[in-house]
């Protein structure tokens, strides 16, 4: 357990093992997203009250829950490196925002584009929607604070605490829906209990659910890359490495 | 495939260019993810093998600024 800790700290081997993993994780996640994409645009029934455009589902609903799952990512990845002061965490949570940020700003979007053929808005004050902005923010938050310091060690302390402090709004925009009666639907997928979607319509959803999360994996590990070798780039086995590539 | 024409897929009894543009943002943006850290990260070995030459006395290949 602890060596496989010392080994995620160590930027040589994650450099290595996420190389490896994207090798076969980036196809595949791309492959999920087209297969998703054209079977939730062309070969699912449409619904029986919003008609066709509903179809954003497929889209909409896996970026707002990746967008939701990412904050998780960036948070933990800031308490770790809070409290063990390790670089790759640091590393890690910076490199989760601006992922995050995209995802949401999918999520509003989509979200936007679908409500005014349904609800007849744009857009609504409803507290599922302000609290997703509230998302955006703390993730533009965190990419800005960072920006702002000189010294990385103090940016990583003060972005760990901001990301921290921004968990409060998670369960928030969770139970929204529940909390307060709106324009904005209820989950239609359910853990627990019978979920009001038909498998013709669950099956591609999930399929989509699962592809995002996948991209925001090899996202994340894409970024993690990049910077680990721009922070690694005066020392010997990035050098090593250099010479590997040239021959 | 439920829309038995293109007319129809592109259509979508009106909600066509609803579903088409979100859609398309959403693809854009997705790409962008993942393209931006690939296109940095090559333009790092770049610039480093760059550097790694200059200090071994080895003249840089093509044009130079």
């Amino acid at each position: 357990m602890w060596t496989f800790f010392h080994k995620l700290g160590s930027p040589p081997w994650l450099y290595a093992i996420s190389g490896s993993i994207l090798k076969y994780l980036l196809p595949a996640t791309l492959l999920a997203l087209g297969v998703g994409m054209v079977w939730g645009l062309l070969f699912t029934p449409p619904d029986f009250r919003q008609g066709d455009s509903y179809r954003i589902i497929y889209i909409h609903v896996p970026a707002a829950a990746v967008a939701l799952a990412g904050y998780y990512v960036m948070a933990t990845a800031g308490a770790i490196s809070l409290i063990w002061k390790m670089k790759m965490a640091d590393i890690a949570m910076q490199c989760c925002a601006p992922i995050g940020a995209a995802l949401t700003f999918v999520a509003l979007v989509t979200g936007s584009i679908w409500g005014k053929p349904t609800w007849g808005t744009w857009w609504v004050w409803d507290a599922r929607i302000t609290s997703m902005l509230i998302l955006l923010f703390l993730y533009l938050g965190v990419i800005a604070l960072y920006e702002a310091y000189d010294n990385k060690a103090a940016a990583a302390r003060a972005c760990a605490v901001l990301s921290l402090v921004g968990t409060v709004n998670i369960p928030i925009i969770y139970k929204s829906v529940d909390w307060w009666y709106s324009l904005h639907q209820p989950a239609s997928i359910k853990f627990t209990g019978e979920s009001s979607i038909h498998p013709s319509m669950l099956y591609p959803l999930l399929l989509m659910i699962a592809a995002f999360y996948a991209l925001f994996a090899c996202a994340l590990l894409l970024r993690m890359r990049a910077e680990i070798l721009d922070r690694e780039r005066r020392t010997g086995w990035v050098r090593k490495l250099l010479e590997a590539d040239a021959v | 495939m439920y829309f038995h024409d293109l007319h129809s897929a592109l259509h979508m009894d009106g909600h066509g260019a609803f579903v088409w543009a979100a859609y398309a943002i959403t693809c854009v943006v997705l790409l962008l993810i993942v393209v931006a850290p690939l296109r940095r990260r090559r333009r790092l070995l770049r610039e480093m093998s760059a550097e790694a030459r200059r200090q071994r006395g080895v003249p840089t290949q093509g044009s130079e600024a």
